[in-house]
């Protein structure tokens, strides 16, 4: 007989990562999958869908809310933490460095949990590496305009092409043995000091 | 003497102050010890943290160690708590418009608010909400016993919602919630804000009540004999300290670092310096050590099981009253602080009657605490 196909719901208020998370364990065979982001309204979906398994963000301030939401629901059998399950250190250890938490029915199969516990931190883990990714291109891109207006800065003050701004931000940088966004960010604070945005009132 | 990491999770919350204290005033390097001190957003990551090993031990609600100790879901595991970490420092707290409206039926302030309460609660077309931090929270069990005093049921009269202590005063200005029972600073905070009023304190409704523990893994403390103790002792020379109040500004200061509880030193001062406590009068202190709240009372533990009984959560039987009692650890709390004369009473229990009975009267005697289930009121 084939087994049940497992009930999942997923909170998050990255609705994102919800949806990576989603994906993924549907590409697992998990059909009936729920999104929630909002606190509100969280009791009755626990009721209305009577998942077999919830997956939420470690770090959400609101896990003593969802807690407290399966404590009342008398629907669903008793969730328990999948960090009870002491049999898999590692497994936990790799839940708690992606950042999910996971409250899984008391009785549920080890292997069907681990499957989809599996697909959950490698698509947790997925989504920080894009987070980390989008955040330092987010961070270069920042950088650059910081230098472009230092430059902008140095070639109407001075008088200087634009070749010449860039060779003296970066003869700095490497006389005082620092970054050119460094130098370019200390020229444009003392510009903006010049130009009276910095003055006693 | 070779020094020991430890690291240990809390919420912040003033009273986390033993805790910061013990690192920032050099009482955990007396001890040999290096506190690494990790601020949290939840009480389930405290739990679940100390469960998997991540900490050593946690600034954690009395009643969640001894959840976990009776087996209850979400995570049944096993705690050792050998110490207590004060009292006095929890407000029932109300929006200003509930405020104004339980003006209108009487005088509130110090006087009884109960009965304006009650009668702001009737014939409501939306009932009222008031939250606590968790389900297995001192907060939730004083909310509901101070409301069963007045003939009010929470999740009947009034509903129960839980939103974690820094989420508080903003669930209040939004109407979310019309009052709240939380830890300080944030009573103080929706005072200061003018989004809320304080009806009373914990102090006021129990004088010495109990509230979080020091909450280790069981098998941890167990295979950490000197390294439980040590800790102990640093911790209770840093409630020695804090409890005098002429530091309270200092460790105001000190707590209201971006690491720490990251809010300004004067909001955190009330809960510091016994302004907070003392809306009680029967409350002396800063409610650090007076009336030996660091001590772990175990009949405080069977105490919190009557009302986890009295609420539907578990059964009270002489199985869980064992239980509860195996979870606080006050051998421990003995052996660490032999040489401080005073630190620990002379027997493990008391009883909760008179100055530091609770304000209706109702005496706990924990010899009895069948006989006390069946004495307190069914709202």
């Amino acid at each position: 007989m084939r087994e049940p196909k497992l009930r999942i719901l997923i909170f998050d208020e990255n609705q994102i990562r919800a949806s990576i998370l989603k994906e993924g364990l549907a590409e697992a065979g998990c059909a009936e999958i729920a999104i929630v982001s909002e606190l509100q309204g969280l009791t009755a979906q626990v009721r209305a869908l009577d998942p077999d398994v919830i997956f939420m963000d470690l770090q959400s301030p609101n896990r003593d809310t969802l807690e407290a939401a399966l404590e009342v629901s008398r629907a669903v059998a008793r969730p328990v933490a999948v960090f009870v399950d002491e049999s898999d250190p590692a497994m936990t250890e790799a839940a708690v460095d992606a950042g999910v938490s996971a409250y899984i029915v008391d009785g549920l199969k080890k292997e069907r949990v681990k499957a989809i516990l599996d697909v959950t931190i490698s698509r947790f883990n997925a989504f920080n590496r894009l987070r980390d990714e989008l955040a330092s291109v987010k961070s270069e891109l920042a950088d650059r305009r910081t230098i472009d207006r230092a430059k902008l800065h140095l070639m109407r003050s001075r008088n200087l092409t634009e070749g010449q701004a860039y060779a003296l931000l970066r003869r700095t940088a490497m006389s005082n043995n620092c970054r050119i966004v460094d130098v370019a960010r200390s020229i444009l604070i003392v510009a903006d000091l010049a130009d009276g945005n910095g003055k006693q009132p | 003497m070779t020094t020991r990491t430890i690291t240990l999770g809390f919420i912040p919350l003033t009273d986390a102050a033993m805790l910061i204290a013990a690192r920032e005033k050099g009482f955990a390097e007396d001890e040999g010890l290096v506190l690494d001190l990790v601020r949290e957003t939840s009480w389930a990551n405290i739990r679940d943290r100390v469960a998997i090993g991540h900490f050593a031990a946690a600034h954690m609600l009395a009643p969640m160690a001894l959840a976990g100790s009776l087996g209850l879901p979400p995570l049944p595991v096993a705690i050792a708590a050998p110490m207590a970490l004060g009292c006095g420092r929890n407000g029932m707290t109300v929006s200003a418009a509930l405020w104004r409206e339980l003006e209108s039926h009487g005088p509130v302030g110090h006087a009884d608010p109960l009965a304006a309460l009650r009668a702001a609660s009737a014939g409501r077309e939306r009932p009222l909400v008031f939250a606590a931090v968790h389900p297995y929270s001192a907060h939730a069990y004083l909310l509901r016993y101070w409301l069963a005093a007045g003939g009010l049921q929470l999740g009947r009269d009034i509903q129960l919602e839980i939103i974690p202590p820094p989420f508080m005063v903003d669930a209040l200005k939004s109407g979310r919630i019309d009052g709240f029972c939380v830890g300080e600073p944030w009573s103080t905070v929706a005072t200061a804000q003018g989004a809320g009023q304080i009806l009373t304190t914990s102090g006021e409704i129990w004088p010495y009540g109990p509230d979080k523990v020091l909450g280790f893994r069981q098998d941890w403390a167990e295979s950490h004999p000197a390294e439980v103790l040590a800790l102990i002792r640093a911790l209770y020379r840093a409630a020695l300290w804090c409890e005098e109040a002429g530091n309270a500004s200092e460790l105001a200061r000190i707590m209201s670092a971006n690491a720490y509880l990251g809010a300004p030193a004067e909001l955190l001062l009330p809960g510091l310096s016994g302004a907070f406590a003392a809306r009680a009068q029967t409350m002396q202190g800063t409610g650090f050590t007076r009336g030996h709240a660091t001590f772990p009372w175990p009949s405080h533990a069977v105490w919190f099981l009557t009302q986890m009984a009295r609420w539907g959560q578990v059964e009270l039987t002489a199985q869980t009253i064992a239980q509860v009692r195996a979870t606080y650890r006050p051998e421990l709390f003995r052996a660490a602080l032999r040489d401080f004369p005073g630190a620990a009473p002379e027997g493990d229990d008391r009883v909760e009657a008179g100055e530091i009975g609770f304000f209706d009267g109702i005496a706990f005697d924990p010899a009895d605490p069948a006989a006390y289930l069946r004495a307190l009121p069914r709202p």
